[in-house]
């Protein structure tokens, strides 16, 4: 992954790309992998009414 | 290690009936704890609050000060204007400011709208997580006796903005030296506050206090931060909070209270949170004069860059005229902190900071395990990718709502993200699941929490009520006699009376 910026876009300046953070190593990925398949699945159906109706009141 | 606190406001949601009364809910959750306490609980004691006293030596009047910060407002008596001592076992409780402590030296309670559980005092890094981690087990616990007398689901969140505007707090408290002064307190901590984020930021979907636009960013309270110092802290949030209320005797001890930090799944998030500030804090008792060349120019700004900034490589504008990035600040802290180093735990922690700084520099994927931003920002990287096309080559855009989904799914309390990627074998812990069953069961042996957890556990017959610096005996059979013990030594973990009567 290249270095990012808060939008998740690559930095546009002058200055030289520092060492790109390299993707995460495989062992991690596999785990990852299906954590990910799992999650895709329950997203789809319901992803933006769960976002939507998680509303709190401000606290400290 | 000196002695420090956390509590935890928790987000609390019905899965069922999104628009239950938050107030309520948590109150019923709060009485669900006291019954899975079983005997093993008290009331709390409001004798030992006094939330209007200021660090900077003055006293806000009762009358200009926010509803919101009167936190003793339930037992707080207008005619002798303070909290009064009456008899009140088995009188009437309040349902919006209900309490429970817990047999691990803990209060679970009603905070505003939210449950809070408020871990005992602990005198090491290592013992804040335990004690962190037990809340959640313990709010847990109460979750699902919850469901088994209401009928109905309550879920939890230990996270700290909803993404419609509202944010909740987690407080660390440090015991601090009375001797040191608080604006050289308040200067020399907030370099180390802004930027120590880079290894206990939880991580946020979304910019701006609404998430009113698209990204990732590394802090959850970022956004929220709005003044350099104040008593406030529900609105107008300060880097540093002032409230003077030791819970200890005023004239040795002061209690620092942060509120800027985020609420932490990850073992090392929050043992280092807890372990670099208490050391920071060490290096300011001792007056090291190193530290004030890492004071910053713009403070409240710095917290919004340092949190935007992914790659950890922004350059943050010093009050010297000089500039620095958050990781150069928090490399110097650290060799400012070998200096105080007291204890094995202090070295442990020490060493463990050094490596995650190691870690974050070039790649900070390398931090996974440790740093939860950076496995936040893995997981959900991982999930933009998935849905990768010719038309969508970066894949999910950062405003679609299964990133702020799981950014909330994440913290919840038993099946949430966070959980299942430690249950991978994806998190690295510092403390084993037999740990926190101990400290869910028993409080700190080496701190006043011992005290007043054991007196809850072993004699909850003659404990009216307990709280900080107090506990509140009721030993006469009519109930018309109560004593009040005061604790206002928190590394006194004996005490003659509770001791004996622990034994008896």
């Amino acid at each position: 992954m290249a270095q990012l910026n808060a939008q998740g876009q690559p930095y546009e300046d002058e200055t030289p790309e520092p060492e790109a953070p390299a993707p995460a190593s495989q062992a991690s990925g596999d785990a990852l992998d299906d954590l990910l398949a799992e999650i895709d699945g329950s997203l789809q159906v319901n992803a933006e009414q769960f976002v939507r109706s998680f509303v709190q009141k401000g606290g400290q | 290690m000196r002695i420090v606190g956390i509590e935890t406001e928790y987000g609390i949601v019905d899965p069922d009936e999104p628009r239950a009364n938050p107030i309520l809910m948590s109150s019923r959750l709060v009485q669900a704890c006291r019954a899975w306490a079983g005997e093993r609980t008290a009331r709390w004691d409001y004798g030992g609050e006094d939330p209007l006293q200021d660090q900077r030596g003055f006293r806000r009047s009762r009358q200009g000060a926010s509803p919101d910060l009167l936190t003793d407002d339930a037992e707080f008596d207008e005619a002798a204007g303070k909290v009064t001592l009456r008899r009140r076992r088995g009188s009437w409780e309040d349902p919006a400011h209900l309490n429970a402590v817990l047999a691990n030296g803990a209060r679970f309670y009603v905070d505003h709208a939210h449950p809070e559980y408020s871990g005992p005092e602990v005198a090491s890094a290592h013992d804040a997580v335990a004690w962190d981690r037990a809340g959640d087990a313990i709010a847990l616990a109460a979750a699902g006796r919850y469901a088994e007398d209401e009928g109905e689901r309550v879920e939890l969140y230990k996270n700290n903005v909803d993404g419609k505007g509202a944010s909740y707090g987690t407080h660390e408290n440090y015991l601090v030296s009375r001797g040191v002064s608080f604006d050289d307190l308040a200067r020399r901590l907030t370099p180390h506050l802004v930027t120590r984020q880079v290894f206990a930021g939880a991580g946020r979907v979304g910019l701006g206090q609404f998430g009113e636009a698209p990204g990732f960013q590394i802090s959850q309270r970022a956004d929220y931060m709005e003044a350099e110092v104040g008593l406030e802290t529900t609105l107008r949030r300060p880097i540093v909070n002032t409230r003077d209320e030791p819970h200890a005797a005023r004239d040795r001890y002061r209690r620092l209270h942060v509120i800027i930090g985020d609420a932490n799944l990850f073992d090392v998030a929050t043992y280092l949170k807890i372990g670099t500030t208490s050391l920071v804090l060490a290096a300011i008792e001792a007056d090291d004069e190193r530290l004030d060349t890492l004071e910053l120019a713009a403070p409240v700004e710095a917290v919004q860059t340092v949190s935007r900034d992914l790659a950890l490589r922004e350059r943050l504008a010093l009050a010297d005229g000089d500039a620095a990035t958050a990781l150069e600040i928090q490399r110097a802290l650290l060799e400012i902190c070998r200096t105080y180093v007291t204890d094995a735990g202090e070295a442990a922690v020490i060493a463990r900071w050094e490596g995650v700084l190691e870690r974050l520099t070039g790649d900070i994927f390398r931090a996974a395990r440790e740093v939860e931003w950076v496995a936040k920002l893995q997981l959900l990287g991982r999930m933009r990718a998935r849905h990768a096309s010719p038309d969508a080559p970066d894949g999910l855009a950062w405003d679609d709502a299964r990133l702020a989904a799981m950014d909330l799914q994440w913290s919840r309390l038993g099946d949430g993200l966070a959980t299942r990627l430690a249950a991978a074998g994806q998190v690295e812990r510092i403390v084993s699941d037999e740990e926190v069953a101990t400290a869910v069961a028993t409080a700190p042996q080496d701190t006043r929490a011992r005290l007043r957890g054991g007196i809850v556990a072993a004699r909850p017959d003659v404990v009216d009520a307990a709280g900080w610096s107090t506990v509140v005996l009721d030993r006469e059979t009519d109930h018309g006699h109560l004593e009040v013990v005061h604790l206002d030594e928190p590394h006194a973990s004996r005490h003659p009376l509770l001791d004996a009567l622990m034994d008896g």
